[in-house]
């Protein structure tokens, strides 16, 4: 069972809530992908508007866990002070902490997102840290208190899938006890496959959902997807090999000749 | 009184951050508040007095990734 702080989670597919062509789409997506962690985020509120209480009532009627983010960051005081006040708001210790560094690539700012990471920790938050793959970086995230990790497959909204994939698993290998889970990047059920392949503990998306032309379906075929490649880790997958290998017994077969023989 | 409020200019009679809420339309509303960057939990925003200049963010639950 997949845990995070101590919390079971019902589901290896956590889902973002932004980008779908309605509410009522978001809410059937979800609903079909068996997604049992969503994330959402804190804006701006124009005067005398309330754009967020019915947003709030759609995510209580979904009745699954909120991870708020701090999208949208770039210093570590507006992530603690967007953290705290998405606390409030959510009610809620949990933070999916993004310290961005670059617009263009939505790269993790590691430096500020340590520091962050500490300070939140010890403010009593539960931080999940969105990551690179730096196994460096992770150790220090642990020290400061992260009993999760989610390095980026690829940069947030690319659909590229696993753009590291030779570093995603030696972070799996070097880490094998702390929750690991993929976010962002995902473009496709096979690259969420492939992760679970690999041994990551989840897999969180946003994007290749919501843009699909069938969020609905295509909720359920990243369920199908990474329940398979749990599945497919947990029993062991086979070693690849460079030549070929038959599978159909060698011996008894006809006509079978000795090299040489005439 | 001139702060801004959300990045926008705006002037204000407004003397607590409490009053600028209930000003604005978000007495009762789900809103969490920040006063030049730093979080102001709710019940402290009737002892937070407002002064000229002031940068205030007032937000709310939104979708996110």
């Amino acid at each position: 069972m997949l845990e995070f702080y101590g919390t079971e989670i019902g589901s290896r597919l956590l889902t973002g809530t932004a980008l779908y062509p309605s509410p009522q789409i978001l809410a059937d997506a979800v609903k079909a992908s068996g997604s049992d962690l969503v994330t959402v985020s804190v804006r701006r509120e124009a005067a005398r508007a309330s754009a967020g209480q019915g947003f709030w009532e759609l995510i209580k009627q979904l009745d699954v866990h909120v991870l708020p983010n701090t999208a949208g960051c770039n210093t570590v005081k507006e992530a603690v002070t967007t953290a705290q006040m998405a606390r409030e708001l959510f009610e809620t210790d949990w933070i999916k902490l993004e310290v961005i560094a670059n617009n263009d690539t939505l790269q993790p700012e590691v430096f500020g997102l340590v520091e962050a990471a500490r300070i939140l920790n010890e403010d009593g938050f539960k931080v999940f840290p969105y990551m690179t793959e730096d196994l460096g970086v992770a150790e220090k995230l642990m020290a400061a208190g992260c009993e999760v990790l989610m390095p980026w497959g690829a940069p947030i909204g690319s659909g590229q899938g696993l753009a590291n994939p030779l570093a995603l698993r030696t972070m799996r290998s070097y880490f094998p006890d702390i929750p690991l889970v993929i976010d962002a990047g995902i473009g496709a059920p096979s690259h969420a496959a492939r992760a679970m392949e690999m041994g990551y503990d989840a897999i969180m998306l946003n994007t290749a959902i919501a843009k699909a032309g069938d969020p609905v379906a295509m909720g359920r075929a990243f369920s199908q997807a990474i329940e398979a490649g749990r599945l497919a880790y947990e029993s062991g997958l086979m070693e690849p090999r460079d030549m070929a290998s038959p599978s159909t017994p060698v011996a008894g077969t006809p006509f079978f000749k000795i090299d040489g023989a005439s | 009184m001139k702060i801004v409020v959300n990045g926008e200019a705006t002037q204000t009679q407004a003397k607590t951050l409490e009053e600028l809420c209930a000003a604005l339309g978000h007495g009762t509303a789900k809103v969490a508040t920040a006063l030049n960057g730093d979080f102001v939990p709710a019940p402290q925003r009737g002892q937070i007095k407002l002064t000229e200049n002031d940068a205030v963010e007032i937000v709310s639950p939104r979708q996110g990734g």
